[in-house]
């Protein structure tokens, strides 16, 4: 036994490396990226990890690796599942021999997501079982439980931690078992092959499964009920360690659900939970899963227990919880007096909004396409995509008119065009969303002879999750190189008759680029070459020079991070410049230069 | 031992790292410790705050309002803005060095650093002002700002742990390429009152 400071991610992919897993496939995505790349530095010979093109690949390469026998893990956040859905409904029906764990990532808030959903609907709405772990430490042993649940009932088991989870870290007992799974091979059979009558008879057996992994979830260790009296709690998840510490502070006995295994429900321990109770407060974030099924139990053996939470308001249906969010309720919920918080007022304050890195390249992709507009009077959309360029949308760039999903860019652009067809439409999207969901939405506009302008902004990383690589950077998860997937030739594959390169840091040419590009009739691409800052080192840095007559024209441009203005002079902090020279070209008078650093 | 330590500063400071030393450090000695911290959009020129949980398990990842015993602030305006979460006899150890936010410079609410120190001077908590940059420059590199700042809480007695014990922990867990320096820069913060 040794005690380790774990952040969950790595927790969990410890305990997959425990549990014996052989294949590892993803797409990064926040607050899920950790657990791959925790594999990746951990992983031992047995062990295959890579970071799939998208989540539907990565969930069809880890199923087939699961048909022969191996133990797979596949690991995305909340909105990636929704990308590879097609084939996790269908699996759930044809099934799996190797465990197969799918870890979602569910983002409360959200912190850094397009949606709240909540995955434990997607594991209702597909017939698999769902553990839902509440802290870091109980993710090691708990991903090893999903695994060989999986293998039992030959069934995908989905593993949804939330970011209060994945990205808090705390003490976790780790020890150095690790199971060795036989990877039998794969055996033909006509069950791997699906057709509606299989499926009709599939849908029996699921059906069957789910009473009995209902029955097994009742008895789990995870699961938890304490205390005694007439008002009962319910914590699903994190948000059962918001209920024990707020607990503290109540007075009244009341009895506590600690739940982690959301679907299929376990009736038989709720039910037990619900002897004797007259009033149930439920504590879960997202949706009202766990409500809606004490409900059902309610209505289905006529329980006359009152049963609060989101559904009447007791509880906010939207955002994070926290503990003085569940401390608020639980006093409402016993009738006791508010502790006293002692107010604090604050002087104003500057706001400090996340934006784009000084010296990021995003910055003059898309400072020329403005100008490029600009110049040529045009009122251009701007459709943007999922990625560190969303930030463009922040003054005093403004360059992004539109966000959706990954991929969603250029389709817009195509309906944005269709509907407007003067108007200029010039999507953004980055290398790996590129690769992710972004070549079927450019086939679509070539083949339906759309006239849109396609912005490709490669900076050869996946930046926003931590740099991760993708086909276009030629690096695997293994260590290994392999020839690059070069953008241009797919574009050129794809029929895209107007390719350019071009520097984005050398503003002029940028410029005269965008400019050819939105003036050519149908698909036409500009590829912005320039890698991130977080993964080249600069060798000059800028410095206003006496000269400056502090018309701060680069300020109001660009809005570069490193740029501030003390005593009306504008000042360049060295320690955050990383010498791209754009403000240098902006700058009417030539007063700002690169010196070594 | 049962110590809430936020700590709080700009993407890029190196809030979370420290975080992980302290909780490290606990956990070295046999003591419960749990983190959490904001990662993704603010990774960079943001807003970050770790939340650092030492001697009981049965807590939730983040510091109530109102409950932390120490607040070291990265950056001045920072530690203001999550002064919410210190208890009333809570401690305060504050880098006295601003990072203007460019949304100050473009019109936004100004960044009004001497009013700001005034306010941390003046809340009736036990404060300690450090100047961020000069300890750093000592050290010859703005990176190990958080290195330094441990130092400091070390020997103002803000943190429970001796400078040796600190040093073990990033003996054990930091690159042993920046030992010598990280060596250099607790020693720095430990000795703070030399560079005033």
């Amino acid at each position: 036994m040794k005690t380790k400071l774990l952040m969950g991610n790595e927790a969990i992919a410890l305990g997959a490396i425990r549990a014996g897993v052989n294949v590892v496939c993803g797409y990064p995505g926040t607050p899920s990226t950790e657990v791959l790349e925790t594999i990746a530095r951990e992983r031992d010979n047995g062990i295959y990890v890579e970071w799939s093109v998208n989540e539907k690949v990565a969930l069809e390469v880890a199923a087939g690796a699961a048909y022969s026998g191996a133990r797979t893990l596949v690991t995305m956040k909340q909105v990636g599942l929704n990308v590879a859905s097609d084939p996790l409904m269908s699996l759930a029906y044809i099934g799996v021999k190797g465990g197969m764990v799918v870890l979602v990532a569910d983002d409360p808030g959200p912190i850094s997501s397009q949606t709240e959903q909540d995955t434990r609907h997607f594991a209702r709405y597909a017939h698999l079982p769902v553990f839902d772990p509440a802290t870091p430490e109980e993710t090691y042993t708990m991903i090893a439980e999903a695994f060989a649940l999986s293998e039992k009932y030959s069934t995908p088991v989905l593993f949804r931690p939330t970011t209060q989870v994945c990205h808090a870290c705390a003490s976790v007992e780790t020890d150095d078992e690790r199971y060795q799974n036989k990877i039998e091979g794969f055996v033909k059979d006509p069950k791997w092959v699906i057709f509606p009558r299989l499926s009709y008879q599939n849908h029996i057996k699921i059906d069957a499964n789910e009473t009995k992994i209902s029955q097994e979830f009742s008895e789990s260790p995870y699961n938890q009920i304490s205390g005694q009296g007439t008002l009962g709690i319910v914590g699903c998840g994190v948000s059962s360690t918001y209920v024990t510490e707020a607990l503290s502070t109540i007075n009244t006995p009341v009895k506590v659900l600690k739940l982690a295994t959301p679907h299929p429900f376990p009736d038989k321990l709720a039910l037990q939970f619900l002897q004797g109770l007259e009033e149930v407060l439920v504590i879960e974030e997202l949706d009202p899963v766990v409500e809606e099924n004490l409900l059902r139990l309610c209505g289905k053996l006529d329980l006359a227990i009152r049963i609060k939470g989101k559904l009447t308001k007791d509880m906010p249906v939207a955002g994070k919880y926290s503990y003085e969010l569940v401390t608020t309720a639980l006093c409402k919920f016993t009738g006791q007096e508010l502790p006293q918080v002692r107010p604090v007022e604050l002087p104003p304050l500057p706001v400090r909004p996340p934006v784009l890195c000084a010296g990021c390249p995003h910055r003059a992709s898309f400072y020329s396409v403005k100008r490029a507009m600009k110049k040529a009077g045009q009122n251009a959309v701007f459709t943007g995509d999922i990625g560190c360029y969303t930030l463009g949308n922040a003054q005093p760039l403004d360059m992004v008119d539109t966000c959706l999903c990954m991929g969603a860019g250029i389709t817009i652009a195509q309906g944005l065009q269709l509907a407007e067809p003067d108007r200029k439409q010039i999507a953004f999207i980055g290398d790996s969303t590129f690769f992710h969901t972004g070549i079927s939405g450019i086939i679509n506009a070539v083949y339906n002879e759309t006239d849109i302008t396609v912005i490709v902004l490669d900076n050869s990383t996946t930046a926003m999750t931590g740099h991760q690589p993708h086909p276009g950077t030629g690096k695997t998860m293994m260590g290994s190189i392999s020839e690059k997937i070069s953008i241009e030739n797919v574009l050129k594959g794809c029929g895209v008759t107007f390719i350019a390169k071009a520097n984005p840091l050398d503003l002029a040419k940028a410029v005269e680029t965008v400019t050819a590009a939105v003036n050519h009739k149908g698909v036409s691409v500009v590829i912005f070459e320039s890698p991130c800052i977080a993964i080249v080192k600069p060798n000059t840095i800028q410095e206003i020079k006496d000269n400056c007559i502090s018309c701060k024209k680069c300020i109001r441009e660009i809005g570069c991070p490193a740029m501030s203005v003390a005593e009306e002079k504008v000042a360049i902090n060295p320690h955050l410049c990383y010498g791209c020279q754009l403000c240098g070209q902006i700058c009417p008078v030539q007063a700002i230069g690169g010196v070594n650093k | 031992m049962r110590i809430d330590c936020l700590l709080a500063g700009v993407g890029g400071q190196g809030t979370v790292l420290a975080s992980k030393i302290i909780a490290q450090t606990a956990i070295g000695k046999q003591i419960f410790a749990r983190t959490s911290e904001t990662i993704g959009m603010a990774q960079r020129g943001g807003c970050v705050v770790s939340h650092v949980r030492i001697g009981d398990q049965n807590c939730s990842p983040a510091i109530p309002q109102g409950m932390a015993d120490l607040i070291i602030g990265f950056e001045p305006a920072e530690a203001v803005r999550n002064l919410g979460f210190l208890k009333p006899t809570g401690q305060l150890l504050v880098n006295t060095k601003p990072i203007i936010p460019v949304t100050a410079s473009l019109g936004g609410i100004a960044y009004q650093a001497a009013d700001i120190i005034e306010y941390l001077k003046n809340t009736g908590h036990r404060a300690v002002f450090v100047d961020g940059q000069k300890l750093c420059a000592a050290a010859g590199t703005s990176k190990v700002l958080n290195v330094i700042m441990l130092g400091v809480a070390i020997k103002e007695g803000l943190l429970p742990f001796s400078q040796e014990e600190v040093l073990q922990t990033i003996s054990e867990h930091l690159p042993p390429k920046f030992m010598e320096l990280n060596q250099k820069a607790l020693e720095i913060g430990y000795n703070f009152q030399q560079y005033l």
